[in-house]
């Protein structure tokens, strides 16, 4: 497999673009034309050659620039990347998860040696080749969490089991859509979820610790979420609110599809061997409504559930206000015809746009 | 989502008779592979196939945790129980080959203490022996009390003594030892949590006397596995899967669904997770609770059942499975 990656930015000019091969194994997160909150956890398992869900971490061609992104924020803010001091070992299990999966299934662009605890990793794109002792922190330029997090598309939360919750103790944090590892460092399942409209009410949270909490090793389990973002920005924070919340109301008519993005988050949980801490990798992609649009299923969705969703959850995700704008847009790709079920474009099979 | 949905397929490479009580059972990978690293404190389950019958029985591994090679479990002769640790010292021999689960851990440490305080009586000492491996490679601060009968039954005595001359102190009964209990934990700097494994007498008392000394719940933790107990055979209708399946004297309910071919979720088969929990959808007689998981008002309402421990007496019991 040999990948092409872009050259593109994610601030200030935005020239980030997918391909049509990108947008063709984009995460699209409705599998039918509504939407409300579900315990929709699945097995982690590879499906799907070629899908977002074929390797443990997927690797795609934003990669470079999106690591680049990642290092210009944490430079600008070190706290987005934090660790207490009981989840070094949880970080090394994570190392060790990311670093045998990437050279497992990609090996054209990342290498594994090991001589017993002497470790040398290779990561091609990157241009990185270290040799560090494992367990050993005095050997590596960062922690281990922050290490291979610098190398590892998608924000990464370690989660300590104990008092039967799990407690968000460590993290590399900068593609988020608006929450703060610096604000939730510390905090427990029930704690950091307390802004989620809804949810508690309908029993979601009790239910999705409980699975959480049984997670075991080599059963790893995902799940998609999603939010609209306004440009393709990834640092969506608030430390930088005053900074992307703006853009929000410079939308029109006729910007809307380019600058109107579907944000998903492929959220995937793992079991952590030595520390039995879970992992819980948070990968976030973005596709304008304009690229969405062209996959005729999708457009017919989008609008269904856009127009169909309960103002709460409309305002938790924070486009209640450019609802009308994105409908009037949306509306143009919804002839009616029905939709196939699942969350797949369907291109083959399902009719072009009737209108 | 039952316990070792991943598997792994392993020979018996050693067979070490420790004591009259106590055997030690080492596994290699039968590919040749290396195991999964674990947290200490972590069990695996072994499936025994006795003649037509398939035991799943948790053990605690006691191998080192971080880059084991291979796994170990120490399991003691109960003659009184249902077979599963006799068939193991009397069948099972080095060169067999075996099926592990992944290793689950239901008696972690807890990594933000300051001091680690380790009380083990008798086989409680498993999961102690791979936390102290692991805290040992970690640099972790720990002292064990181990209570023994005599030291001919004391396994492992002799090699956590050499090893951690400062960090061990071993209580002989047969010398009327005793752990001082209240003076050991009221000696403890803010930050120690504190372990038991063992009886369920010894698992209460520190608990108990942690509790009126004032140690945040959050600090004291136990294991107690129950080792499903044999009673008297009784049937139970499966009403989802539509079969009713007769469970035997020496049988678990869980173990008797298993053999009906139905699908139901576990993890620790001793009656502490709460992953079999089960609605009781009718019972006409007494169901006779035996874990530890379920609340008392739960047990007075009589709609749930942990099938890995518990059974019933009487005449009708339908379940939502």
């Amino acid at each position: 497999m040999t990948i092409q990656f872009n050259d593109e930015t994610f601030k200030d000019d935005y020239t980030f673009k997918n391909s049509k091969e990108a947008l063709a194994r984009f995460p699209f997160p409705f599998h039918e034309d509504s939407y409300m909150y579900s315990v929709n956890l699945e097995p982690h398992v590879t499906s799907r050659p070629g899908s977002v869900y074929e390797m443990g971490f997927d690797v795609d061609e934003h990669y470079v620039s999106e690591m680049r992104d990642r290092a210009e924020v944490l430079a600008q803010d070190p706290l987005r990347s934090q660790s207490l001091p009981h989840m070094t070992l949880a970080g090394w299990d994570f190392l060790e998860l990311v670093m045998e999966n990437k050279s497992k299934d990609y090996p054209d662009l990342f290498e594994l040696h090991k001589d017993g605890n002497k470790w040398r990793w290779i990561n091609k794109p990157l241009g990185i080749d270290d040799t560090f002792t494992f367990l050993d922190e005095t050997t590596l330029p960062y922690g281990p969490l922050e290490y291979i997090g610098r190398q590892t598309q998608g924000d990464h939360v370690l989660l300590d089991q104990r008092e039967d919750n799990l407690w968000a103790d460590a993290g590399i944090v900068t593609t988020q859509a608006d929450w703060s590892l610096d604000f939730d460092i510390g905090m427990n399942f029930f704690q950091w979820h307390a802004p989620v409209p809804l949810a508690a009410e309908l029993g979601v949270f009790k239910r999705a610790l409980k699975f959480l909490m049984n997670i075991q090793l080599g059963a790893p389990a995902r799940r998609l979420n999603w939010t609209m973002t306004v440009n393709p920005l990834l640092d969506t924070s608030p430390e930088n609110y005053a900074e992307w919340g703006i853009q929000k109301t410079e939308i029109t008519p006729e910007t809307i599809g380019s600058k109107q993005h579907l944000r998903v988050e492929l959220q995937t949980l793992w079991r952590l061997p030595r520390s039995n801490a879970l992992v819980f990798p948070i990968r976030c992609y973005l596709a304008s409504f304009e690229d969405i649009a062209t996959v005729p299923k999708w457009g017919r969705r989008l609008h269904r559930v856009v127009r169909d969703i309960p103002d709460e959850l409309a305002t938790y995700k924070g486009f209640i206000d450019n609802k009308p704008l994105m409908l009037d847009f949306l509306s143009k790709f919804d002839d009616g015809l029905p939709t196939s079920d699942g969350i797949w474009p369907d291109i083959e099979t399902e009719p072009p746009l009737q209108k | 989502m039952s316990a070792g949905a991943e598997k792994i397929a392993v020979t018996v490479s050693e067979k070490v008779v420790l004591n009259d009580l106590v055997t030690r059972f080492q596994f290699k990978r039968t590919d040749g592979g290396s195991f999964p690293a674990f947290s200490g404190g972590a069990h695996t389950v072994i499936e025994m196939k006795d003649g037509d019958m398939t035991r799943l029985n948790p053990y605690s591994l006691m191998s080192n945790p971080l880059t084991p090679e291979f796994y170990e479990v120490s399991i003691r002769r109960d003659s009184e129980g249902r077979g599963g640790s006799m068939f193991m010292h009397d069948q099972v021999n080095v060169g067999d080959e075996m099926v592990l689960s992944y290793p689950v851990n239901l008696f972690s440490l807890d990594l933000r203490a300051r001091k680690q305080l380790l009380i083990a009586g008798g086989i409680g000492i498993t999961p102690f022996i791979a936390q102290i491996k692991q805290m040992s490679l970690m640099s972790g601060n720990f002292e064990l009390h181990y209570s023994v009968r005599t030291k001919s039954l004391g396994s492992y005595v002799d090699d956590l003594t050499d090893q951690h001359p400062n960090n061990v102190h071993i209580y002989y009964d047969d010398q009327d030892q005793q752990i001082e209990l209240e003076h050991l934990l009221s000696g403890q700097p803010l930050g120690t949590h504190v372990y038991v494994c063992g009886p369920k007498g010894m698992i209460n008392w520190v608990r108990s006397t942690a509790e009126s000394l004032g140690w945040p719940e959050s600090s004291i933790h136990f294991e107690e596995f129950l080792a499903p107990q044999s009673g008297k055979p009784f049937s139970a209708t499966l009403a989802k899967s539509n079969v009713t399946v007769d469970v035997g004297e020496h049988e678990s309910l869980l173990e008797a669904i298993e053999r009906a071919g139905v699908d139901a979720p576990y993890l620790c088969r001793g009656g502490a997770c709460g992953q079999c929990e089960t609605r009781v959808i009718e019972h006409d007689g007494d169901i006779k609770h035996h874990d530890h998981w379920l609340e008392d008002e739960e047990r007075a309402c009589g709609d749930k059942i942990m099938p890995c421990v518990s059974r019933f007496e009487g005449k009708t019991l339908v379940l939502d499975r």
